[in-house]
């Protein structure tokens, strides 16, 4: 297996605050690595390095062998990264279709109008939101601005996809829904990196795991090794019980 | 190609604009002319103001830097130069686009209520520099010959001619707001009004779009400054500065509909005549902009999309037609 994305001793700092703390992995072709953590971890903001939104202060990060590092988000696309936010960020007074358009039009494909709204009009029937087409973006519900920022990030035709908690805030059946186009995203040869809070979900999905805390990175392995990782436990999990459960579940 | 040869809102915007702005040329009178050639400068003003304003969602309130400029720029050719008006208008142009592009990559770092001020700054520096230029009339501003008109078939001639000019222009604006409206390029400002960090991420280069989209918006205004000094046959940096017309502007993009194309046309030719009428009206002439004011404060809150912008949403079939 090759290596697609590799997080090289990266540090970013705020100030006094340290969000991440020397971290390295690596990401491999086709696979699905879960990114978890406690709340302030410093995961969406490992996120934030490799997309180009913030610049390490300390670290590279090579995407298919080439330094992306403190490269602007908009050339980190072209290249074939795109990422959906934890909080949604539709463009409220565009339509459905006008938001994904922008995904495909300003992707690694660079497509024109007319090819960017096919590949949007297939996008959207992938993730189910064909018949909103014509909707405005900011009257979808949660679920759908959900899928809307999958479609719209899909829509770049990435290699890798970083997904941010896209499992937050939905209901038992749209989760199912959004797992089952996260596996079909994988079919289609699309690495994932994903950072989700649902734990059942995470390790059900993932090939491998990283464990952050304080923003440094504590565990890294199969989802069976991390659970039961002690560190894992104390920082994250709390309760061995329940982590154990969790891997049962699992098989 | 054939996408715009079909496009039904392309043909009724260029052919609102072209009926009403002939209508002069067919009845010879210098008045419809006069009371027309206001309502293009001002259709084109408010179009090339919408790129920024409606289509990237950047307020400014110094887009009559660029009239202004344009203005002197043109004026000074064509009266101490003794350039045509053609060239001269374009040289102005081409100046002020240059002017915009450096000035966009900076100030267009600015957001919001930031950026709103910035250009504000902006408005009076570039007064205060030319009011104490003397080489163009520093306070008192330039006046031209009269005999520069000569060279037009006389004043009356000049008068028509700046006015065939002006109509070109607003034709060239509103197609430009049309073009840029429905280009890619168009798509990517309207991510960019919407959530500019969101744009970023999905792939814009915003800060390159920003910058353009700020140029093009300075093409036509600078044309028409040259056009209505040449007209005027005096320029001083009261009139060519004016912050109240670039606040004007914004209250037409909102009356007709930000970010649409036939908005600022529809708002511009509206505001104008309701201008007209309360300048000319004993009981309203020193409250003209009083009324501005609270006409503004009123459409952003009961009709935040202006004119075009609620009947796109209350009847979706006329979208179509109304861009």
């Amino acid at each position: 297996m090759s290596v697609i994305l590799e997080v090289d001793h990266v540090t970013k700092r705020f100030g006094g605050l340290v969000a991440v703390n020397n971290v390295s992995f690596q990401l491999y072709e086709g696979e699905i690595l879960g990114l978890i953590g406690p709340n302030g971890a410093g995961k969406t903001t490992l996120f934030n390095c490799i997309n180009g939104v913030y610049t390490p202060e300390e670290g590279r990060i090579l995407f298919k062998g080439q330094d992306i590092t403190g490269l602007p988000p908009y050339k980190v696309v072209r290249m074939g990264i795109a990422r959906t936010h934890q909080v949604v960020r539709p463009l409220n007074e565009l339509s459905v279709l006008e938001n994904v358009v922008v995904g495909a039009c300003y992707g690694r494909e660079n497509l024109s109008l007319e090819e960017g709204r096919r590949t949007a009009e297939e996008v959207l029937e992938f993730v189910g939101l064909a018949d909103k087409r014509n909707v405005l973006a900011g009257k979808l519900n949660v679920a759908e601005k959900k899928r809307l920022e999958m479609a719209r990030a899909l829509a770049a035709r990435p290699y890798l996809l970083l997904l941010d908690e896209v499992l937050a805030g939905l209901n038992p059946t749209e989760v199912a829904r959004m797992l089952h186009v996260v596996r079909k995203i994988r079919e289609e040869g699309v690495t994932i990196l994903m950072i989700e809070h649902l734990m059942h979900a995470v390790m059900n999905l993932s090939d491998r795991i990283i464990v952050l805390d304080y923003g440094s990175k504590i565990a890294e392995g199969t989802p069976k090794e991390v659970a039961n990782n002690p560190k894992v436990i104390e920082a994250y999990l709390g309760d061995p019980d329940l982590a154990l459960s969790l891997v049962e579940e699992r098989t | 190609m054939m996408r715009y040869v079909r496009d039904p809102a392309l043909w009724l915007t260029t052919l609102v604009v072209l009926v009403a702005g002939v209508w002069p040329l067919i009845t010879r009178s210098a008045t419809t002319r006069e009371d027309m050639f206001l309502i293009l400068m001002f259709v084109t003003l408010a179009s090339s103001l919408n790129i920024v304003l409606g289509y990237t969602g950047y307020v400014n309130f110094g887009h009559i830097v660029f009239f202004g400029l344009g203005g002197y720029i043109g004026f000074y050719l064509i009266a101490e130069k003794g350039w045509h008006v053609i060239p001269a208008a374009l040289a102005a142009s081409l100046g002020v686009v240059l002017f915009a592009a450096i000035l966009g990559g900076i100030i267009l770092r600015l957001r919001g209520a930031y950026f709103a001020l910035a250009t504000i700054g902006v408005n009076e520096a570039v007064r205060s520099f030319i009011v104490n230029w003397d080489a163009v009339g520093g306070a008192v501003g330039m006046e031209m010959n009269f005999s520069r008109y000569q060279d037009y078939g006389g004043p009356m001639n000049a008068l028509w001619f700046a006015y065939i000019l002006l109509l070109i222009v607003t034709l060239a604006s509103v197609l430009l707001s049309y073009f840029v409206r429905t280009s890619k390029f168009g798509l990517g400002l309207l991510a960019i009004r919407e959530d500019e960090d969101a744009a970023l991420v999905l792939g814009i280069p915003a800060p390159k779009a920003k910058t353009i989209a700020f140029a093009l918006s300075a093409i036509f205004p600078a044309i028409v400054g040259t056009l209505f000094f040449f007209k005027n046959g005096n320029i001083e940096p009261g009139d060519a500065f004016r912050l109240h017309m670039s606040v004007e502007g914004i209250v037409m993009i909102m009356l007709g509909g930000y970010g649409t194309v036939m908005g600022p046309v529809v708002g511009a030719a509206t505001y104008e005549r309701l201008r007209g009428f309360l300048l000319t009206s004993p009981l309203f002439k020193n409250l003209q902009l009083a009324f501005a004011g609270v006409l503004l404060l009123l459409i952003i809150i009961f009709v935040p999309s202006g004119v075009v912008g609620w009947l796109r949403n209350r009847f979706p079939k006329v979208r179509r037609i109304l861009a």
